[in-house]
Order: structure tokens, then sequence, then C-alpha cells
């Protein structure tokens, strides 16, 4: 019974933040809104990023190299067929001659992210530690490098525009909803306890039969798909994208939102990336004037990002551990014992 | 047919690319070797040296050079102060994130400084003379690459007779080795630590010097990418000596330069992905590090 309810809280806590955010996003003015979408895509990405990171403990940098795949072929195929053929010429004619719905695109930059990671991390996996890190960014750079200037797949160095935005409130909330169930139902399945024990000591693991290789390879699979998932999710509420979007910054903010809430558990994705990414919605906003509890608060232009970089850096240096410590969400004391 | 199509010039831009990039590997593998922080922020330490010689411009070439040096070994301590100090002992991912934030938020602080003259970027002129090229075997090198090279062999001989000879050398190769045992030992850590974090800032101020040269241009992403490159080729050396490291950062700056004279004149847009594809199969083959001969890589743990 407790098993049971402790599961309960762990996957309703963070699908109540979400759905909290996607209903208050339903009441505020469009110009506002756009604040919650990001807040709901940054919740898809760092989740995917955590499958792998938080489960397996090894730092990886090249995630978002499956959320720039996933963003640009949902990107490409879902820009309507009469205005692709005159504005993406280049492309391989399959490609610049069909065109697919929304929900199909969602599903193809899944099944592209993870194919992808699953072949990079087919030798990838056996690193660990730095090496991994580097050989995961080394993606990252040739993803975008491949991206940025092969006009027969997508736009090159151009911004890729007319994209259906798609993400909205229903969109943005389901997609997140549906990231963090996939994350929490891993974490809970026997694939997912082994690649924690590799976690906690790949030694031990390791003598009790567990093919670390292995594990992580799945675990790297699985979180290119969501993260593929949530590049779709990213194309479909921006409407239009280009290569530097999806690099160096993303990748640094996503991980930074991340060890922020909290490495090791699903609770501190959800909370590092709704805190950081409304921490930086509230700067935006004061930058042009807010007002907080009767003051005035106005920040001249440009201190957004010195704020931004100030805080995260006050926070990894005050609680290193992360604002959940790296624990999931769980009931206080007093009612589990009963 | 490779040495063909390698003529004199791509070579010694190439050497040249690899010096620099072999003293901005020392600067971050001495502070990795100390505190196990891999510093992100070191191209902005780099940056704000070069800010600092755009905006002295005006004044003697000596009192530029100074202060340019002056600024990067105090901000290099400061951000040991406030930042690696409180840090200390934490998992290397919550450090290698922090120092992210921290490069983030000075390169946000060198825009705001940078954009109040209402253009974007600042124009150093100190050393353009050296842009000039000279004849050798029948090709054009530029000045600045004897002066890269040069700069490079005499920092490298200091460093090494200081680590060798010295006495807080001695005590800096402890700590690297094994930072407790040198404690109960008797090394002070604050001062090998202030010590590394010095040297480390010296030799970012030298390297705003010479990149400068070749780059007068400086914008707030100054240095990032280089430092990003160096990052990747310490790892590949092996960040766990320095001169591992060192050549580590060598070996990926002529990497980049000698593909770059290589790659057709139409494919050099895949330059970042031939080198970077190169990384991930010396990676494959050598984790611990391409000159890393006789050791295994380090514990699993992250």
């Amino acid at each position: 019974m407790t098993r049971w309810l402790d599961g309960a809280v762990q996957l309703g806590g963070p699908v109540a933040l979400v759905v909290a955010v996607g209903l208050v996003s339903t009441t505020v003015s469009a110009a506002n809104q756009v604040y919650f979408l990001n807040a709901l895509v940054a919740v898809a990405i760092v989740v995917a990023i955590y499958v792998f990171v938080g489960n397996s403990g090894v730092l990886s940098f090249g995630q978002i190299s499956f959320v720039a795949v996933g963003a640009f072929a949902a990107g490409v195929m879902t820009v309507p067929l009469d205005s692709k053929k005159g504005v993406l010429t280049t492309l391989f004619p399959l490609l610049r001659n069909h065109t697919i719905g929304n929900v199909p695109s969602l599903l193809l930059a899944a099944a592209l992210g993870g194919l992808f990671a699953f072949v990079v991390g087919l030798p990838l996996m056996r690193l660990s530690g730095l090496a991994a890190g580097i050989a995961t960014f080394a993606v990252l750079e040739i993803t975008h490098n491949v991206l940025q200037q092969w006009t027969k797949i997508g736009p090159g160095a151009t911004t890729l525009s007319l994209v259906p935005e798609s993400t909205g409130p229903l969109q943005g909330t389901l997609g997140a909803i549906v990231v963090i169930a996939v994350a929490f139902g891993y974490q809970r399945s026997r694939l997912g306890r082994k690649l924690r024990a590799t976690r906690e000591d790949p030694q031990a693991a390791s003598g009790v039969g567990i093919g670390v290789h292995l594990q992580r390879l799945w675990a790297f699979t699985l979180s290119g798909a969501l993260a593929g998932f949530a590049g779709a999710l990213l194309v479909h509420q921006l409407g239009s994208i280009t290569t530097e979007q999806v690099f160096l910054e993303l990748t640094f903010l996503t991980l930074a939102m991340l060890v922020i809430g909290g490495l090791t558990s699903l609770w501190g994705a959800v909370v590092g990336a709704l805190v950081v990414s409304g921490l930086d919605s509230f700067l935006s906003q004061a930058e042009q004037g807010v007002h907080v509890l009767g003051f005035k608060l106005d920040l001249p232009s440009g201190s957004r990002l010195v704020c931004l970089g100030a805080i995260m850096a006050l926070m990894l240096i005050l609680r290193p551990s992360g604002l959940t410590g790296g624990r999931e969400l769980r009931l206080p004391r007093a009612w589990r014992r009963r | 047919m490779i040495v063909a199509a390698l003529n004199f010039q791509t070579f010694s831009d190439a050497i040249g690319l690899g010096a620099i990039y072999a003293l901005m590997a020392v600067g971050i593998g001495l502070v990795f070797g100390v505190l196990r922080l891999v510093n992100f922020a070191y191209g902005q330490l780099i940056m704000a040296g070069a800010y600092t010689l755009a905006y002295t411009s005006s004044w003697p070439t000596w009192a530029s050079v100074v202060t340019c040096f002056a600024v990067v070994v105090a901000l290099s301590l400061t951000m040991d102060l406030v930042v690696f100090r409180p840090l200390r002992g934490q998992s290397p991912a919550v450090m290698l994130v922090t120092t992210f934030a921290i490069a983030f938020l000075l390169q946000s602080v060198a825009l705001i400084v940078d954009i109040r003259d209402g253009t974007l970027g600042e124009v150093t002129a100190a050393f353009s003379a050296l842009n000039e090229p000279v004849k050798v075997f029948g090709g054009d090198v530029r000045k600045i690459t004897f002066v890269s090279i040069a700069v490079a062999v005499g920092a490298l001989l200091v460093l090494a007779l200081l680590l060798a000879k010295t006495t807080i050398g001695l005590h800096t190769r402890a700590a690297a080795h094994d930072f407790r045992t040198a404690r109960l030992l008797g090394v002070r850590a604050n001062r090998v630590i202030a010590f590394a974090v010095v040297l480390s800032g010296l030799l970012a101020a030298a390297v705003a010097l010479m990149m400068t040269v070749s780059q007068p241009f400086v914008t707030p992403d100054f240095a990032l990418q280089d430092t990003i490159v160096v990052l990747v080729g310490v790892v590949v050396g092996g960040i766990d000596r320095l001169w591992t490291a060192t050549l580590g950062g060598f070996t990926i700056g002529f990497a980049w330069g000698v593909i770059n004279g290589l790659l057709p004149t139409d494919k050099t847009v895949y330059l970042p992905s031939a080198v970077f594809t190169l990384v991930i199969i010396v990676l494959l083959l050598r984790p611990a590090g391409l000159f890393n001969w006789g050791r295994h890589a380090a514990g699993e743990r992250v």
C-alpha cells in the first residue's frame, strides 16, 4: 500500500505542477502565454535529458542533438506543401513533396531521435566520465554542423519558418505529461533499477550480472526518443527555428536546470526546469518594469542575463545537490507511517 | 599526396594555432590538477583580457599590457575566491555547470559594457604590426606565428622549471597527484590553489595578447569557441596529467589547422564535423587519453 502511494505521489507531484502551469497559461494574455509554453517545453527537454543523465550518472552534452534532429524533422515535414515548394527548394524530392500532420510529426521526431541515439550510443556508451561527456559533445558539434550546412535535409543556415504553431496550452501540457510518465515508468521498471544500480557502483553492479554498457544504451536510446519528441514540441511552439537555437546555449541552460533542480530525481528535473524558466520569464518582465508586492521593479535592459547567470551560480553554490536534493517527492513522514 | 597538399603556410599556421591552444590547455590543466574542476569560464578570462587591451589601446603599449595582465589575474583570483572555494569537493557535474553559469554571467556583463557606445565589438590595435608576413622557405609566415611559438615554448619552459625546482611547484605537483595526502604532509591547500589560479590567469592574459593580433575585433563571445575546442583537446590528450593535457591542446589546434588545409575548398564548411569525428574515434580507442600510456581510465564514478 505504501509503495503504491509513494509511486502515486512521485508521478502525481510533477504531473500536478505541469497541469497547473498549463491551466494558468490559458488564463493569461497571449503575450504572456509564451512564457508558460516555454516552461512546459523546457520541462519536456530537461526530463528527457534526466532519463539518461540522472539515471546513469554519466554526464552527456549530446542530448540537445536529438532535440535538434526532432525539431528539424518535425518542422520540415509539417511545413504546408504549397509553401514548401517555394521555400525549401533544395530538399530531397521525398522530403519536398510530402507533408504530414501534427501528431505523426511528433511520433516521427521521437522515432528519429531514438534511432539516432541508438546508433550513436552503440559505440559511445562504452565510455564513462569526462571522456563520455566530451564524446557526446562531439556528437552535438557534428549534428549542428551537418544540419547547418546540408541543405538537402533542411533549411541549412537560414531560418526554418512557416511551421504550424500547434503547441498551445493543451499540446504543451499533454506533451510534458507524456515525457514525465515515460520517464517515471522507466525508472520504476526493471531496466531503470538496473541502470540506477550501475550509477551507484558500476563494479558492484557488473558483479551481480548487470551489463553496464547495455543498460546505458537503453537509457540513451529512450532519452534520445524523448528528446526528439520534445524537439518537435519546441518547433511547433516557436513556429520558426534556426540551428543556433538548438545548440550550445540550450545545452548549457537545460543542464543547468537539471543540476539546479537535483540531478538524480524526476521531481528535481521538473522543479529545476520550472524554476529556472520561471525566473527567466520574471526577469524579462522586470526589464520592462513589473510591480512586485507594491514595489515597482525596473531592471536596466540587458541585466536579465546577468541576473540569471548570477542567480543560477548562487543556487549551485548554496545548494550543490539541487533544490530537491536529488530526491523524489514524498509525503510528510507522519502520513507515510500510518 | 598528403605532403603535396599540405603547403608550408598551412603547416606553420597550424603550429601557431597549436601553440596558443597548448598555453590554454596548460591554464585549464593546472586548475584541474589541484581542484579537479573543469573551468569552462576560462575563455571569459581571455575575453576580459582582450577587452582590457581594446579599452586601453590609446595608452602606451607597456601600460596596456600590464593592465591586461593585472585585470585577468585579479579576475582569476576573484573567481577562485567567490566560486571555486565554496564548491571544493563537490561532484564534477556541479562544478562544471557552475562554471557554465559564471561564463554566461561574465559574457552578459561584457555585452552590457560593450554596447554602451551603441555598437557591438571593440577593436584592439596594439600589435597589429605582427600580422605582417615574412618569407620563409618560399612561403608567407606571419610574424605572430613565430611570436606564438616562442611565447609558448618559453612559457612552458618557465613553468616546467617552476614546477620542478621550487617548493611551491613541488607542493603543486604533490597536490595534483593526491590532494588529501599532500595536505596531511603539510602542503597548504589555499596557497597551492592560489598559485595554480594565478599561473592560469597569467597564461590567459598571454593568450589574450596573442589572439587579439589575428582577431583584433573583440566581441563578448571572444575565445569561447577556442575554449570549447581546447577543453575537448585536453580530455582527448589526457586531463589527468599536465603534459598530456598540454599535448592534447597542441594536437587539436594543429589538427584543426592541418585538416582545414587538407579538405577541398567546397568542403571546408564540414571542418568541425571532420575534427570531432576524429575526436570520437580517438576517445573510443584511448578513453584515458591519447598520450596517457600505461595508465587506465580513472574509476567509473561521475
